[in-house]
């Protein structure tokens, strides 16, 4: 994902790096990545020598490792992946591995800032999670529905605290997962536990249980809502952290409770991803109201156009707008304030808007080509599949990455007045 | 007796004709609320094209698997629905009737075929029952009701052929054909028989959902 | 005389899952969550089949299970109906829990719902769809059987079928990438590939059993040039068996996680491996219960895409099998996709001579192990086995020696039956005949 701000701005095109050619001793190069501010590009070489580096805007990371994956920038522009060396894993960051090895590593998470990073680690069959090179004091069963806070300093992850024989299912039903935040699990076990979700603080921890196996519900640091439901989705802080809204079933129907309260009236057929303003004030929802009938729902009013699918929905800066992805018979659009794009694509990407609200962009596919649209309109001029877009701060500029054949290039453009 | 066949050809033919008839449109309507409300899916997948082929795979004789593995059930089948339905419409006697009354009529069918038609539904009431009592895999579904059905279908039909051939006592037969008659009319929307209501439903779902969603033949 | 909702003799079989649920019910209890299952969650279509059904039993030679106990009538589509939904309608709820473990036994062990019987019953009453909803009350009251349900525990704790632990998942490709680029130079089995045009998935047991399969799909692929990936996180399993215990919110988050997961990829289609209850969960049952009236991203069996690499030319097949085969058809393909043709053209162009099971195609019988009854466990291994000699029947008919089935259950299923009746037979997946037969342009 790209970034705009402490951007060069500067209108131009330009030629990051080539990956049309491996090179002498290089058998290919995998898919690039480029960094946040699109200077940068990384990709997974792999040497002839059976080893794998990483390549940066042609030059490879000093040292080779036996095997590379999941190429990745970190918000703040480092270049992280994940290594094996001498049959251990590790994350490696611009070149240089964690002191911490393990049996495997996967799915590094970054903070918003991109200054702490953290690791689903595995060592002896025990699971947790490990915080800039910092593991877990205690390891689980098994670890899963791993999340990072906000502030990048706390982890948690779902963990199974308790051992579970082939078969027992009697045991399972009694409940031997819990949430575990920084190694330290809740008081109490339960079924189920997922979709864990830090308060914008930090501080607390909400994530959906299940009490019993046919009952559900949210629980908060441990201390479950005092009525359970059929079945519950995602939980999600208030921007001011006093509140928890989650999407909980009853009576056949989906409602957004808070706080264990019933908080939407309507019923819907399916009711997810709900999201607050950035100034939370508004929540919306991605709804369905009759089945088949997809849309966006904002403080418990459905848009009127309905899909077949909606997703990727995105609040403007200001709360102001809102925006998702959209399908109709295969065809897919971009859906502003209830209202579709007049063109449809192949696919679309999520939606972004202008840090000032008034612009709407999404990488799109067309005739086979990924593009870059704004408002609708399809920006002709790019050569090459478009990989990534960020609006300068003053949503004047727009920045692009695209890939055309192996050029890997850093474009800034204009927005024209037209459509300002 | 004339009073009692007064009573049961006028207004218990009127009742009966409007249970029957008022009964129906109340089950078919309360039946779409109900699937409407609980059943989404049935209208969201109905698909007209595929509704249509599955109801003419199941209306032709000897178009479906299921009726080439049973010739003698398929050929019993269709000739009971056929005469059941036809030879009360087209009967003679119930066309004159309707002439007499309502001063309306419609081409009738010789009396003979008529006849043949009534000892048709007979039988194939008796084959029903000879099935029931006879293959196992019927036997163990059937209870009473579907021995009382069977004879409330199969009534109408022997009162009229005595009542016609002057069997036994004509006015008595003539008031206990009239009197099955009706039951089984009203039977229609209440009991099991209102698979004559529910059938094409029931095939123009399964259709769609095997032609429209699953791209399969159900036949 | 049969009796009205009795059941003819059983062998009586010990599941502990079922015992567990049994424990716990008394009568107050099931009478109340029956009634309150009937109220919210059946309406028009339940009372309008109930009504509609004349109880002629023409339903009969549809199972296979009934052909193969020599007609026993209680294993009849419409026995089964009569010894467990109706009973539970008719008598609103007031059943024992022997009761209740009967009906469990039935509806989970005896029936496939592999819906044949839709096409025997002259009014296409959707029976499976009635023994689906026996599950479902089950389900609600706990009596579930314990294999069916440590299966269903695995799917809620990890998203997938088999306890794989999220790095096992990873570890297993990169290890089947590592062993298949021995073999084929530059081969990659491409994780977490955003905008990809193929997502491919799988069931649960490839990773944990089959991982050859996995090696398969990512020769082909590679060959076929095609531009794949494979999710690194939970979300890659496409199985259900929460489907089939009647676990309908524990399916919804599965199917949820399998699309979200495609969708967060942003590929323009799911390919998934040859499967055929995954198929069915994500064609037209997961799917509904979360409110998508079609696929959110268009989803095709590896018949389709095998069909399609072979007809467009990406893959060429250098040699024929050495014999001639079977197609078994699994119904949740080809009664539930209409894929027996394309699956045979697949079949003949890798094979030198086809012969046909009778009857075939939508009509073909079962292997027994679908609908979770393979998930059932040991308990009730003998129930699949001595259920489905008529498929025994219909395989040694053929006389070849190999026979076709591009499903995982009607594998498992029909090398049951193959040991039990001394069949001498292999079974092979449409994936092991191209990966055997195709050019393979690096040799």
């Amino acid at each position: 994902m790209l970034h705009g701000h402490e951007t060069d701005w500067e209108v131009g095109e330009r030629k990051i790096a080539d990956l049309a050619a491996p090179g002498e001793g290089t058998d290919w190069l995998e898919e690039p990545h480029f960094s946040p501010d699109g200077m940068s590009v990384a990709a997974v070489a792999k040497l002839s020598d059976d080893t794998c580096t990483v390549r940066v805007n042609g030059e490879d990371w000093p040292t080779a490792f036996e095997k590379v994956w999941h190429v990745r920038f970190s918000p703040d522009g480092r270049l992280t992946a994940l290594v094996q060396q001498d049959g251990e894993w590790t994350l490696a960051v611009d070149g240089e591995p964690w002191e911490n090895t393990f049996e495997f590593v996967w799915n590094p998470l970054f903070s918003a800032d991109g200054a702490h990073i953290a690791l689903c680690v595995q060592s002896g069959a025990r699971y947790g999670l490990a915080v800039d090179d910092t593991p877990w004091e205690t390891l689980f069963a098994n670890a899963n529905n791993a999340t990072l806070s906000p502030d990048g300093r706390r982890t948690a992850a779902a963990v199974q605290t308790e051992p579970l024989g082939q078969a027992e299912i009697e045991k399972f039903e009694a409940g031997v997962f819990s949430a575990a935040v920084d190694a330290e699990p809740w008081s109490r076990n339960f079924v189920n536990v997922w979709s864990l979700a830090f308060s914008p603080d930090s501080a607390r921890l909400a994530a959906e249980v299940r009490t019993a196996p046919r009952e559900c519900t949210i629980a908060v640091d441990g201390a479950p809502w005092a009525r359970t439901y059929a079945s519950v989705w995602e939980p999600r802080f208030s921007p001011d952290g006093k509140s928890v809204v989650a999407p909980v079933r009853q009576g056949g129907g989906w409602i957004l409770a808070r706080d264990g309260q019933k908080f939407w009236d309507a019923s819907y057929v399916q009711l997810w991803h709900q999201m607050f303003s950035p100034d939370g004030k508004r929540i919306a929802a991605i709804v369905c109201p009759r089945f088949g009938r997809w849309t966006m729902a904002v403080d418990d009013r459905p848009w009127k156009e309905t899909f077949d699918v909606v997703t990727d929905a995105a609040f403007s800066p200001d709360g102001a707008r809102l925006a998702a992805a959209a399908a109709r018979d295969g065809r897919w659009t971009v859906l502003v304030d209830g209202h579709a794009w007049g063109r449809s694509f192949e696919r679309v990407w999520p939606p972004v808007f202008s840090p000032d609200g008034r612009h709407v962009a999404a990488l799109v596919e067309e005739d086979g080509r990924r593009r870059l649209a704004l408002d609708g309109n399809v920006l002709s001029q790019a050569r090459g599949d478009v990989l990534g877009f960020a609006f300068s701060p003053d949503g004047a500029k727009i920045l692009s990455t695209c890939l055309d054949g192996g050029a890997c290039i850093r474009r800034v453009e204009r927005l024209g007045n037209g459509r300002g | 007796m004339h009073d009692v066949y007064q009573f049961v050809s006028g207004p218990l033919a009127w009742a009966a004709f409007g249970l029957f008839v008022g009964g129906s449109l109340y089950r078919i309507a309360a039946m779409i609320l109900l699937a409407r409300r609980k059943d989404v899916q049935v209208f969201e997948y109905m698909s007209l094209r595929y509704a249509l082929r599955s109801i003419l795979h199941w209306s032709v004789p000897f178009m479906s698997v299921n009726m080439r593995q049973r010739p003698v059930m398929t050929v019993v089948t269709f000739l009971f629905h056929l005469c059941l339905i036809l030879s009360p419409l087209f009967v003679l006697g119930h066309v004159v009737m309707f002439d007499t009354s309502f001063g309306f009529s419609w081409p009738a069918l010789p009396d003979q075929l008529a006849d043949a038609m009534t000892l048709v539904v007979v039988a194939a009431c008796l084959f029903f029952l000879g099935r029931r009592l006879s293959l196992a895999e019927a036997q163990y579904v059937t209870s009473f009701s579907d021995y009382a059905i069977l004879a409330l279908v199969a009534a109408p039909f022997i009162t009229g052929f005595l009542a016609y051939h002057q069997f036994l006592d004509y006015q008595l037969m003539l008031v206990l054909h009239i009197v099955s008659g009706e039951a089984m009319l009203v039977a229609i929307p209440f009991t099991r028989l209102s698979h004559m209501l529910f059938a094409p439903f029931t095939r123009a779902y399964i259709g769609s959902e095997f032609g429209a969603v699953r791209h399969a033949r159900d036949w | 005389m049969y009796s009205n909702g009795s059941t003819m003799t059983r062998e009586p079989v010990q599941d502990d899952g079922l015992a567990l649920g049994l424990a716990r019910l008394t009568p107050e209890r099931i009478a109340a969550t029956t009634q309150a299952f009937l109220k919210e969650e059946t309406g028009a279509r339940l009372q309008v089949y109930l009504d509609t059904c004349v109880h002629c039993g023409l339903c009969s030679e549809a199972c296979h299970y009934y052909l193969s106990h020599d007609k026993d009538p209680s294993y009849s589509p419409v026995g089964k109906v009569n010894q467990t939904i109706l009973q539970l309608v008719k008598k609103n709820g007031r059943v024992s829990p022997e009761f209740i473990g009967q009906a469990a036994r039935v509806a989970y062990t005896e029936c496939n719902l592999c819906r044949r019987c839709s096409m025997y019953c002259p009014f296409g009453i959707d029976i499976a769809y009635m023994v689906g909803l026996v599950r479902r009350l089950c389900f609600k009251l706990g009596v579930t059987p314990k294999y069916l349900q440590d299966t269903v525990n695995s799917h809620s704790a990890t998203l997938n079928q088999m306890w794989v632990r999220e790095d096992e998942w990873i570890d297993s490709l990169q290890w089947q990438e590592g062993e298949a680029r021995d073999e084929v130079p530059g081969l990659r089995i491409p994780l977490e590939k955003e905008g990809a045009e193929i997502m491919y998935s799988v069931i649960g047991p490839e990773p944990k059993f089959r991982t050859q399969l996995i090696y398969q799909a990512a020769v082909i692929m590679h060959a076929a040039g095609a531009d794949w990936t494979m999710p690194a996180t939970p979300g890659w399993d496409n199985s259900d068996m929460a489907m089939y215990s009647g676990d309908y919110e524990l399916m919804g988050r599965l199917k949820r996680a399998h699309f979200e997961t495609a969708m967060r990829l942003k590929v323009k289609r799911i390919v998934m491996g040859e499967c055929g209850h995954a198929f069915r969960s994500i064609h037209d049952v997961g799917n509904r219960w979360l409110g998508w009236r079609d696929r959110p991203i268009p989803v095709i069996h590896a018949v389709q895409y095998y069909h399609e690499l072979l007809t467009s030319g990406k893959i060429r097949i250098a040699k024929k099998y050495d014999e001639a085969v079977t197609f078994h058809d699994p119904c949740n393909i080809v009664r539930g996709m209409g894929l027996g043709d394309m699956g045979r053209e697949v079949a003949k162009a890798l094979t030198p001579e086809l012969v046909e099971m009778h009857p075939n195609r939508e009509h073909n019988y079962c292997c027994c192990a679908g609908g979770g009854v393979i998930n059932c466990g040991p308990p009730f291994r003998n129930t699949r086995v001595s259920g489905n000699k008529i498929k025994a029947e219909q395989l040694a008919a053929t006389g070849v020696k190999t026979v076709i089935a591009p499903c995982h259950n009607c594998h498992g299923g029909l090398e049951d039956i193959i040991h039990h009746y001394k069949l001498d037979m292999k079974i092979k997946f449409l994936g092991d005949l191209i990966y055997e037969c195709m050019e393979k342009p690096w040799e």
